[in-house]
């Protein structure tokens, strides 16, 4: 470094013109101006940090965690919750099925009775009417016989009559009942 | 001169002159009281703190502003870094290690500001930080552990013939401690600043201005890389030797 030295130096460190002479870093006469001024802010900024500044953050460090445990904590039982809360409808809901289910049966028996009933009665109405009808049949039957037979008597007799001949009604009736025999 | 040296070739070199302390008011020399570019740096720093630590964290926001968020990450990374290496038991050290931290960081970075004056350049400041260190781990170290602290020399896991020789070594090492780590700071950030002033006087020359300016603005970005690195450094090994001190067993 090409520094000149003429004219009056300041300083053992400062030449005529205000260059540097050497390295200012080694230059001894300004060293306890630094160190002084260098104790000073150290202090400073330590008094102002350890008083002031690293206590509020600390705080609010310690601030926002707890909150934030706080709050996880509340979401957890929130969470919990809602999931009890979501156990009581599923349970509610199968007991209102299970319910539902019984109503069903229940309605579903009754009905089977009455119907059961019904038929019952419908059957035996059923049954007395076909009985009623098989008797009116039987007589219906029974006087269409007789019918036939006096059909066939007063028939002989005429033709037995018509033919000449002497007819004698008792042996008519006793030829014709065992002709129908037959 | 500098029309001396103009006329020379239109080189001017003063790559040192920006850390001349000089007094603020006047011409008189520096005593030790002299308020002086130093003064005002460190007061700049001093406020810039203050501003960054006290006014940012004002709100006690639970939801941190901008400024309020720096602060707390820088609370959160120091404390870490403490309670990571120094133990659980370091942690009361904290605020002093974070002093140191925000001291450095905060003139280094105004030292990256054009016409300003880096503190932390001067083997004077950093001698005062580094020998600091020194001198309270090495007390904190006898009055924690008494004698016991000088087993920090004394392999005892090495083999009886090396012991010896191994403890040299390490009184030596632990001797050279607050030289490295006070030159570490001061030669990086002077190593740097220097530099970008070469650079800036080539930029004199017309032909030389446009590589001149981009190597001043690398310069500029490793040096800003370089200012939270040593700061960082200078804390980690701050740490590392308050361990030794508060365990010194290996």
């Amino acid at each position: 470094m090409a520094t000149e030295t003429t004219g009056a130096a300041i300083g053992a460190c400062v030449d005529g013109n205000g260059g540097a002479i050497g390295m200012p870093q080694l230059c001894v006469e300004w060293m306890p101006n630094q160190i002084f001024w260098l104790v000073v802010a150290l202090i400073v900024i330590y008094f102002v940090l350890s008083r002031i500044a690293l206590p509020r953050i600390g705080g609010v460090l310690a601030e926002r965690k707890g909150t934030i445990t706080n709050d996880l904590t509340a979401a957890e039982e929130l969470k919990a919750k809602a999931v009890e809360a979501e156990k009581a409808y599923q349970d509610a809901l199968a007991r209102a099925r299970a319910e539902a289910a019984k109503i069903v049966a229940e309605a579903r028996a009754e009905i089977q009775k009455d119907l059961d009933a019904a038929t019952a009665r419908a059957d035996a109405e059923i049954a007395a009417r076909s009985a009623e009808s098989e008797k009116r049949i039987g007589e219906i039957r029974a006087g269409a016989l007789e019918a036939v037979t006096e059909v066939a008597k007063d028939t002989a007799k005429e033709l037995v009559s018509a033919l000449g001949g002497k007819a004698d009604a008792r042996s008519v009736t006793a030829a014709v009942n065992a002709r129908l025999k037959g | 001169m500098a029309e001396e040296a103009h006329s020379e070739g239109g080189l001017v070199f003063h790559p040192m002159d920006q850390f001349i302390v000089k007094p603020l008011f006047g011409e008189g020399p520096v005593e030790w009281y002299t308020p002086t570019n130093v003064t005002l740096w460190l007061g700049i720093a001093v406020l810039c703190t203050v501003a960054l630590f006290v006014l940012g964290t004002r709100g006690r926001a639970i939801i941190p502003t901008r400024v309020q968020s720096i602060a707390e990450l820088a609370y959160g990374f120091i404390y870490k870094m403490v309670e990571d290496i120094a133990g659980p038991d370091g942690a009361r050290y904290f605020p002093k290690i974070f002093t140191l931290f925000v001291f450095i960081i905060m003139t280094n970075y105004l030292a990256l500001i054009p016409m300003s004056f880096s503190p932390t350049s001067h083997i004077a400041a950093t001698a005062v930080l580094g020998f600091g260190v020194f001198i309270a781990v090495t007390v904190l170290g006898f009055v924690k552990n008494g004698t016991h602290f000088l087993g920090l020399f004394w392999m005892s896991d090495a083999p009886l013939v090396l012991r010896p020789i191994i403890a040299v070594i390490e009184v030596i090492s632990y001797f050279v401690r607050p030289v490295s780590h006070s030159i570490r700071l001061a030669g990086n950030i002077m190593a740097g600043h220097t530099v970008i002033k070469v650079f800036a006087a080539f930029a004199g020359v017309a032909a030389l201005a446009p590589v001149s300016v981009l190597a001043i603005v690398a310069i500029y970005g490793l040096e800003v890389l370089v200012a939270f690195i040593q700061a960082y450094v200078f804390t980690i090994l701050t740490c590392v030797y308050l361990r030794d001190a508060l365990h010194p067993g290996h």
